[in-house]
């Protein structure tokens, strides 16, 4: 469902020229669980962004469920990162002001969706998630784990079909990390593509393709035979 | 597509979330409609005030002056042997034949001795007709005016100023009492309410009778003035044209009359200050700008603080359309409850300067608080394009990797 072909991203940095991606071919099929390891500043973060539309490649073509999405308008781009696109970051950013229940039903407002739909899917997000007694409480009055379970939420709420996950668990303990880790993976198993930036190679391992990125490129791309009873 | 409603709930709470840039924003907001506001109703209270003095002497007044004023050929007529003719009732009642005129009263005017029991006194006695009354504005506080009777016609009855009533009769009852003005004995029907001066004669220290028993009175039959009222003030000319026209073909062809009007100044004076309220509103306005600058840049300020969030919202699926509205929707709710602030803090301004000042109506005009609110809504807006554009231009990765 996601195909990248020939796809560079060259930043400006004063009068250097930085290949955050050089020449990046890459397919994941719907429902993968792919893990994007390598070292910092090795193009992890503009493959995720490149991916979700938030970046756009220097070159190269990107299609998407075999639509070439490369030079869409900024609405219909809009339109598939609500949509078909669900996000979740290392810092949460997760909206100060809003209830947890708020932030959840972000997407659903952006989309225009009536609010007695949303007040149904929320509530059914944040039963699933465990997070009833938190709707109404503000992201200050909750813990990391429980933040980035929001986040989850609100990354799900309009059901996208690929979940970009960047260091999901990067700012938190290990029991959350591996709480955070239990919910994606479940998302997967039900059918998303899971696509997720980690540092650690433990939770790399436990993807059953791991694409390990070096200098903008991509260094090796392959499949685990892991049991994942094993690793949790 | 954004829903308008969620859309200003989204503001709204936004509003809440930073709620000292709120304030600040909405004193600033507020005091800019305020003082459009107060200050106009200053403008408008003096207008307001020249007005209804002006009224107080009668509204569409002209007043007919037996005589040519000398700026204009009277020493020519002295010169050929010509005396100004009397005015007479007769020339009055001829002043009335116009679709125009209102009403007119004549106007005999003399000094005279009011005696009652053994107390008397020197008074200003005017004759004059029913009519003078509503053409003079005045009002009584007890009994009734000159009745309604042929100009014609002596009566011996009498309407007193209060200051008369108060010094003649002191504790008795003044009303259907015989007093004696000179050698004619007359009722008292009526007693004027106080006005204090008018033109130059002491409401309060009048006796006024038909103007034929003035006539007998003084042994005249010429009269001091004719005051005419014309139906609008679009008409006077036309009624000054008709007056002059008349008196001269009743005098042999001689324009002998004066003819004056209150109106010419009061015009005047209701344009100055006409003019001053719309520049008090302007200079008052310009706080309103300055409000606006600081929503602009306070509004800047909100956008670099929330890049992250205006970052996730795209992330979320927020076109530049749908951020400029978001911010925009924030930016005009911000200045129309600034506005409303503004509004009530201008009337009670408003109300302040009256209650201070109680001779001048200071009340705001209508233009002025509609005008003061929707440029205070227009401002927020045009002030807040450029954030909002600035913000909807932003790149989503540079803006959700800042922490
Ligand atoms: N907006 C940008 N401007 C300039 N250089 C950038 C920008 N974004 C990323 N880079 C550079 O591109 C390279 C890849 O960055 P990134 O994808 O964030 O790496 P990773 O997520 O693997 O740590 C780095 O060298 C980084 O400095
Ligand atoms: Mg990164």
């Amino acid at each position: 469902m996601i195909k990248l072909q020939k796809i560079h991203r060259n930043f400006q940095v004063g009068d250097q020229i930085v290949h955050a991606l050089d020449d990046i071919n890459l397919e994941i099929a719907q429902g993968e669980y792919v893990s994007v390891m390598g070292p910092s500043g090795s193009g992890k973060s503009t493959l995720l962004n490149l991916i979700g539309m938030l970046d756009h490649p220097s070159s190269g073509e990107y299609y998407l469920n075999d639509k070439n999405v490369t030079e869409l308008g900024e609405v219909e781009e809009a339109q598939i990162r609500n949509k078909n696109i669900g996000f979740v970051f290392q810092a949460f950013h997760l909206v100060p002001r809003l209830s947890a229940a708020e932030n959840i039903e972000l997407p659903l407002m952006l989309a225009g969706i009536e609010p007695s739909i949303r007040d149904a899917k929320v509530s059914l997000a944040l039963e699933s998630l465990n997070l009833t007694e938190r709707a109404r409480h503000k992201p200050e009055q909750l813990s990391g784990g429980q933040r980035q379970r929001v986040a989850i939420a609100r990354a799900t709420i309009t059901e996208p079909a690929v979940l970009l996950a960047d260091e999901p668990t990067g700012n938190l303990d290990q029991k959350s990390g591996h709480d955070v880790m239990d919910i994606l993976e479940a998302l997967n198993q039900r059918g998303i593509t899971l696509i997720m930036v980690t540092h650690d190679q433990s939770l790399g391992d436990r993807s059953a393709r791991s694409i390990k990125m070096i200098d903008g490129r991509i260094e090796s791309d392959n499949l685990n035979k892991i049991d994942h009873a094993t690793v949790s | 597509m954004l829903q308008s409603r969620d859309v200003i709930t989204f503001a709204w709470q936004a509003l809440k979330g930073y709620r000292t840039r709120t304030i600040l924003m909405l004193i600033a907001m507020s005091i800019g409609v305020a003082s459009v506001l107060v200050l106009t109703s200053l403008g408008e209270g003096a207008r307001r005030y020249v007005r209804g003095e002006f009224a107080s002497l009668g509204t569409n007044l002209i007043i007919v002056i037996p005589g040519r004023s000398e700026t204009s050929g009277a020493g020519l007529s002295n010169m050929m042997g010509v005396t100004p003719r009397d005015l007479t009732l007769a020339d009055a009642n001829a002043l009335t034949r116009h679709p125009k005129v209102k009403q007119i009263a004549p106007l005999n005017i003399g000094g005279a001795e009011i005696s009652w029991q053994n107390r008397k006194r020197e008074v200003t006695v005017m004759g004059t007709s029913r009519e003078l009354l509503s053409i003079r504005h005045w009002s009584l506080s007890r009994g009734k005016f000159l009745p309604d009777s042929d100009w014609e016609r002596a009566s011996p009855v009498c309407v007193i100023g209060k200051k008369i009533r108060d010094e003649i009769f002191s504790a008795h009852n003044a009303l259907g009492q015989w007093v004696r003005i000179g050698d004619n004995r007359c009722r008292i029907i009526g007693i004027l309410s106080s006005e204090g001066q008018s033109i130059g004669i002491n409401v309060d220290e009048v006796v006024i009778i038909p103007v034929a028993s003035a006539q007998a009175l003084f042994n005249t039959p010429s009269l001091f003035r004719i005051f005419i009222e014309a139906k609008t003030r679009k008409s006077i000319p036309k009624v000054i044209q008709f007056s002059k026209d008349t008196i001269k073909a009743r005098h042999q062809g001689e324009e002998d009359i004066t003819v004056v009007t209150q109106d010419a100044v009061l015009a005047t004076f209701d344009n100055i200050l006409s003019v001053l309220t719309y520049a008090l509103g302007g200079i008052a306005g310009i706080s309103l700008a300055v409000a606006g600058i600081l929503i602009m840049n306070v509004m800047l300020v909100a956008v670099s603080q929330r890049t992250a969030e205006i970052g996730l919202l795209k992330a979320l699926g927020a076109s530049h359309k749908g951020i400029i509205i978001l911010i925009l929707t924030e930016a005009m709710l911000l200045s129309a409850i600034g506005g409303i602030i503004g509004l009530a803090i201008g009337q009670l301004g408003a109300w302040g300067i009256r209650y201070a000042v109680p001779e001048l109506p200071a009340y705001p005009p209508i233009w002025a608080a509609v005008l003061s609110f929707s440029v205070a809504i227009i401002t927020g807006a045009i002030f807040c394009l450029l954030p909002a554009r600035k913000a909807s231009k932003l790149d989503p990765v540079l803006a959700l990797a800042k922490r």
